[in-house]
């Protein structure tokens, strides 16, 4: 999994709203016997942005994309897309296109009859699926390959061809189910930018199912997070990273140091022997904060420790200092003369706001 | 050559000599001449009796309305119990191999109790011919090799996410099945019918008990008992046809996804 300091938030969509229409999960349940995958789910994709749901496995993300896409019925509640009520609507006739994880082309036809079989399913001419076929391959890279079969082509074209294909009806929404999990990280990165350019210019609304925090700041407009089937947080990618509404968000996207803070007066804390500002209504008694890695440092003063840890991840290198406070995650840019394991420091605190915890 | 390949080449060979043996035996037999000497005579029999070419006739009429019955049973059968009765898959094997489990005698007792107590003009019609009375009984037959034949083609497949897949698109569930799985696990569906032929060309029991002699595999019985080289070089032809089938079968299901072709 790539590092969420490493992840650079995307812009908030200039997607054209022409085309994306909104879309509505209204108390949605879903239940498997005594299981709820889904326990009232509120939720509201605005017209023309990329909604990532992310979340860890058995979280109900997957079972609110397979709703919306009709693979299966909601318990409770109903599912709109636009002004369609779409809860009791086939899979057939929702409008909606589909990327799934891996493997999902039809291995007998090429990629072209791939990209064209949604427009054959609607009875669109032999001439104009191939040229539309033609262009949806142009868009996502693949011109030169509308004749080669699945196995002839990597994952990466494989997941291009998905998405050509999912594009190729004009479809109201664009679902994405986890289709980076099955590639290489290379691969992975490229395509998550190709999916999010492609996206842009197509202004479609879409949801994105995802396990990995960063590919979900890294694309969304907005990110609404799952635990245990219900919606703990939705936000921008800043929102979600920089202001956890929850422990478990917290915990979930990126790592979290939690300290201990001394109360100061006009409403600053001293945390690490600096003081801060406190960003949030602090409950009473003993202050806990939240801190990212990446807002604490190495070497300049503060709390002393042993360093246990270090892993170098390109730009940045993460160190973990035990210390009086707790073994603390801290991520520094890479550089010549970082202490390595089993070396003393200090560690202090290098941002001037800090979060009280929930 | 290491020991362990040595080892294999001599099983191989062995296990080639035990299949090829009889068929080359009976190719010399088959070739004789009535008058001394080898000649295609009995080969052409075929096409110079009527009621062999009849009976042929009759038999492949049979195997190819059971392979198509077989194949419509089966594969949405499959298909559903894959895609939404996963927990009844066991019991449905377990059911599909009773036509082997029961000897073809027994069942051939079975249909003759029924086909004598029952009356009326729709059981008339059923049994009057050979095609509409075996063709049902060779349907249940086939039933056991066909459906691990269809199952083993769905195994290997992403059935569930080809079908997801086709839906989204706007494919039914007919369409999904008929333009995407059917497609895809062509070479299982051929060779689910490649056993349903082979089966009929074979079946003799259940024909013969219920007095319906004008299949291929009787009439060659029939004309074993005066011309046992007739015999002999039909039931080689008929082996070798299916054995022709089965080749093009594996090579029509493996043509399709081979090669790079213009869209």
């Amino acid at each position: 999994m790539s590092e969420p300091t490493t992840v650079e938030p995307a812009a908030p969509s200039a997607a054209p709203a022409a085309r994306g229409v909104t879309v509505e999960f209204r108390g949605i349940r879903r239940s498997y016997g005594t299981t709820h995958a889904l326990a009232g789910l509120d939720l509201t994709l605005r017209p023309g942005e990329l909604l990532a749901l992310l979340g860890p496995s058995g979280c109900g993300k997957t079972t609110a994309l397979r709703l919306l896409a009709g693979f299966d019925r909601p318990t409770e509640g109903r599912v709109l897309i636009g002004d369609r009520d779409v809860t009791d609507v086939p899979a057939s006739k929702r409008d909606t296109g589909m990327v799934f994880q891996a493997y999902s082309l039809f291995p007998t036809m090429t990629a072209a009859e791939n990209v064209a079989f949604g427009l054959r399913m609607r009875r669109v001419g032999a001439a104009e699926r191939a040229r539309r076929a033609g262009e949806l391959l142009e868009l996502v890279g693949l011109g030169n390959r509308g004749g080669s079969f699945p196995h002839q082509l990597s994952g990466g074209q494989q997941q291009r061809v998905a998405l050509a294909r999912a594009l190729a009806v004009s479809p109201a929404v664009l679902l994405l189910d986890e289709p980076l999990s099955a590639l290489d990280a290379r691969v992975r990165v490229q395509l998550r930018d190709e999916i999010r350019r492609v996206q842009l210019a197509e202004g479609i609304t879409t949801l994105f199912v995802t396990h990995d925090q960063a590919e979900a700041l890294a694309v969304a407009d907005r990110v609404a997070v799952l635990d245990a089937g219900r919606l703990e947080q939705i936000g921008t990618p800043q929102e979600v990273y920089g202001n956890p509404a929850t422990p478990f968000v917290a915990e979930f996207v990126g790592v979290q140091n939690r300290l201990p803070a001394e109360r100061l007066d006009g409403g600053q804390v001293q945390v690490l022997g600096t003081p801060a500002v406190l960003d949030g209504e602090a409950p009473a008694g003993a202050l806990t904060v939240a801190v990212r890695p990446e807002a604490l440092a190495v070497g300049g003063g503060g709390e002393p420790g042993t360093v246990v840890s270090t892993t170098f991840l390109g730009p940045v290198t993460r160190l973990v200092v035990d210390t009086a406070a707790g073994e603390l995650v801290v991520d520094t840019v890479s550089r010549p003369g970082l202490p390595g394991i089993g070396e003393r420091t200090t560690v202090g605190l290098s941002t001037e706001r800090v979060r009280p915890v929930p | 050559m290491t020991r362990g390949r040595r080892w294999r080449a001599v099983v191989l060979a062995l296990a080639a000599l035990y299949f090829l043996l009889p068929l080359v035996a009976m190719l010399e037999f088959g070739l004789r001449a009535p008058g001394g000497g080898y000649g295609p005579a009995n080969f052409l029999a075929v096409v110079r009796d009527p009621v062999l070419l009849s009976s042929l006739l009759t038999s492949l009429q049979i195997a190819l309305v059971a392979a198509v019955l077989v194949i419509a049973l089966v594969v949405p059968t499959a298909v559903w119990v894959r895609l939404r009765l996963p927990a009844v898959a066991g019991l449905l094997e377990s059911a599909t191999i009773l036509p082997i489990v029961i000897p073809p005698v027994v069942m051939a007792a079975g249909i003759a109790f029924v086909q004598a107590n029952l009356d009326g003009p729709l059981f008339r019609e059923l049994f009057a011919s050979s095609l509409t009375a075996l063709t049902p009984f060779y349907v249940v037959l086939a039933l056991p090799f066909a459906y691990r034949a269809v199952d083993n083609g769905l195994a290997a497949i992403p059935l569930r996410t080809l079908v997801e897949a086709a839906r989204n698109l706007g494919a039914s569930m007919a369409g999904a099945l008929l333009r995407v799985v059917l497609p895809a696990i062509r070479s299982a569906v051929l060779g689910a019918a490649f056993l349903t032929l082979a089966l009929v060309l074979g079946e003799i029991v259940i024909a013969r008990i219920l007095l319906y002699t004008d299949t291929f595999p009787v009439a060659i019985v029939e004309v074993g008992r005066s011309q046992a080289g007739v015999a002999v070089a039909l039931s080689l032809a008929a082996l070798v046809l299916t054995w022709v089938l089965l080749l093009a079968v594996s090579f029509a299901g493996g043509r399709r996804t081979g090669a790079e072709r213009t869209p």
